[in-house]
């Protein structure tokens, strides 16, 4: 641990990205650029989460890492055994325990407070790159607040699906002034983005940072007869029996019987230990 | 009456090499006015000076908006410039890629305008657009296919639906039949015309063709090496030039 500074960044490094991030929340929703560097792990594996996060941690902090809502995947591992080793800080499962939460496409069940930080990582940051790809133009689009085409997106796909497809990286709008990629969350987690704790954003490959300051307007982008709908599988879970929570579906064996379960882990197994069951709760109780 | 446009003096230069230069002319609304000239006489970077595609090293284009009167558009702020190009103005282009969204249906293209103003009812919009490409004699049941399974002549009426569904006071075109088969052209000058006429539009059009003019326009512009070198009501220039280079341009010499 000794051969790394704090959380692997150098304090210069840190001191650029902590200028970003408050950028970031100074303007919410706008993209700030920043130097990104080259971390000890590849782009598609969170590198702007996790240089947001190193600016982020104290020694106090206590951090969760999740990836799809599991604490348990490669991705999540690696990254929390990474700040582990560099940080030597603490690391939880447990949502309500953490201050610093870094996040791969959820936003955790449990109500966040103010005093935590959720991080994610960032793929594509742009939401107006898929039909304009110059990012001159998209610069002066965000700057000039015409977000027309973003529009032309929903519009596209009601008339080839009859609603609005877009299930994931659902486009909002930030207090009123900036469009935002919530990065690929699905839109069920949308309603979740107006909260009391901070959001950071952090885009590795793309160089930047954004972010939501607490108790900030999200509003997300539709029409008037298609209104936005924060959609999940219509079931409970099957292990803890939830009705509000995001949920997996599994195939169980090779006859394609299925079940579904909260895709966040923590707060399936926090409802089982409360003494919640679903259909299946018996058999899979370990 | 106040012009609707009102152009005093407009110069472009590319280093040493003249673009356009002392270009002044009045439109008055409901006026279509044509501009005409060689291969290089500075025709596009006339229009694209006054549509705001390009910054003229002189001059003023002094519009008269809805909410301030006469405003003259090369100093006015990039975002009141971009939304009237998106309201009041319309520009059609001679290549329909320039002018199109290839990867969008042709509902989405036509209902592009739309949105960027605030439609925001799916229902409305796509009406709207299907309206509009029946007015351009486009199918209903094409509305959302992509124009890149259109003809050419399509593609540019659809670019002129999805210029025209705001309802612009003044449509910019460059070549605006450029490119397409003489049968095309006509269908395409056929429908210009008839919307130019019932919904009183002012337009400046581009073109090497004078047949285009001859049809359309009321008045017309003779432009060489970047100036005008005579201008007046478009049967009286083709039927009477004064100026010996229009004299060689009507005989078709010069014709291209
Ligand atoms: N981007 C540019 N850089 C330098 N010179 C240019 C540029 N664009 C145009 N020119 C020059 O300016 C002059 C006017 O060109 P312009 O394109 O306006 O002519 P045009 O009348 O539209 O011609 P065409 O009928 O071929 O479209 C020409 O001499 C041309 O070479
Ligand atoms: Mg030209």
């Amino acid at each position: 641990m000794s051969a790394y500074n704090f959380a692997y960044l150098d304090e210069q490094t840190k001191r650029m990205i902590r200028r970003a991030i408050l950028k970031g929340l100074a303007i919410p929703g706008y993209q700030v650029p920043f130097a990104s560097r080259e971390m000890p792990m590849p782009y598609g594996w969170g590198t702007g989460g996790v240089q947001v996060s190193a600016a982020t941690l104290t020694p106090e902090d206590t951090l969760k890492v999740i990836d799809q809502g599991a604490d348990d995947t490669t991705n999540a591992v690696s990254i929390r055994k990474f700040f582990e080793k560099t940080a030597g800080v603490e690391t939880t499962e447990e949502t309500e325990k953490a201050t610093v939460i870094q996040t791969r496409h959820r936003i955790p069940e449990a109500k966040l407070r103010e005093d935590q930080i959720i991080v994610y990582q960032v793929p594509i940051p742009e939401p107006l790159r898929f039909l304009e790809p110059r990012e001159t133009e998209t610069r002066k689009m965000h700057s000039l607040e015409e977000y027309g085409l973003m529009h032309v997106k929903l519009y596209e796909d009601i008339s080839q699906h009859g609603a609005i497809s877009t299930a994931y990286a659902y486009p909002v709008k930030v207090c009123g002034r900036y469009v935002m990629d919530p990065s690929p969350i699905p839109k069920f987690d949308n309603p979740k983005l107006e909260m009391d704790a901070i959001q950071l954003f952090g885009a590795g490959r793309e160089q930047r940072i954004y972010a939501v300051p607490p108790h900030t307007r999200v509003v997300s982008l539709d029409f008037e007869d298609y209104p936005f709908e924060a959609t999940k599988a219509d079931h409970p879970c099957d292990l803890c029996g939830a009705e509000d929570s995001y949920l997996d579906e599994v195939i169980m064996d090779d006859a394609g019987n299925r079940m579904f379960v909260c895709s966040d882990t923590d707060y399936c197994r926090s409802r089982r230990e409360a003494g919640h069951m679903g259909r299946l709760a018996e058999e899979n109780a370990a | 009456m106040t012009p609707l446009l009102q152009v005093k003096g407009i110069e472009k230069l590319y280093g040493a090499r003249i673009g356009c230069a002392d270009v002044t002319f009045d439109l008055y609304p409901g006026e279509v006015m044509g501009i005409v000239g060689e291969s290089g006489s500075g025709k596009s970077t006339l229009l694209n000076c006054l549509a705001g595609h390009l910054v003229p090293d002189a001059g003023q284009v002094i519009f008269d908006t809805r909410a301030n009167g006469p405003v003259d558009t090369v100093t006015m702020s990039e975002p009141e410039r971009r939304m009237l190009s998106r309201t009041d103005w319309a520009f059609v282009h001679q290549h329909v890629r320039d002018g199109l969204r290839m990867s969008v249906s042709a509902g989405g293209n036509i209902g592009e305008r739309l949105m960027a103003v605030g439609d925001r009812r799916y229902g409305d919009i796509r009406d709207k657009a299907i309206d509009w490409l029946g007015r351009v004699e486009i199918e209903a049941a094409r509305v959302d296919d992509r124009p890149t399974a259109f003809s050419g002549g399509m593609q540019q009426r659809l670019q002129i639906a999805r210029n025209l569904v705001t309802g612009p006071r003044l449509v910019f075109m460059d070549e605006p039949t450029g490119g397409l088969d003489v049968s095309v052209q006509a269908r395409l000058l056929d429908l210009l015309r008839g919307l130019v006429r019932e919904m009183g539009l002012s337009a400046i059009i581009v073109t090497h063709d004078l047949a285009v003019v001859r049809l359309l326009a009321d008045r017309l512009m003779v432009m060489k090496d970047g100036h005008v070198v005579e201008a007046g009501l478009t049967d009286q220039v083709l039927d009477d030039p004064q100026h010996a280079y229009t004299q060689l341009l009507v005989s078709s010499v010069l014709q291209v």
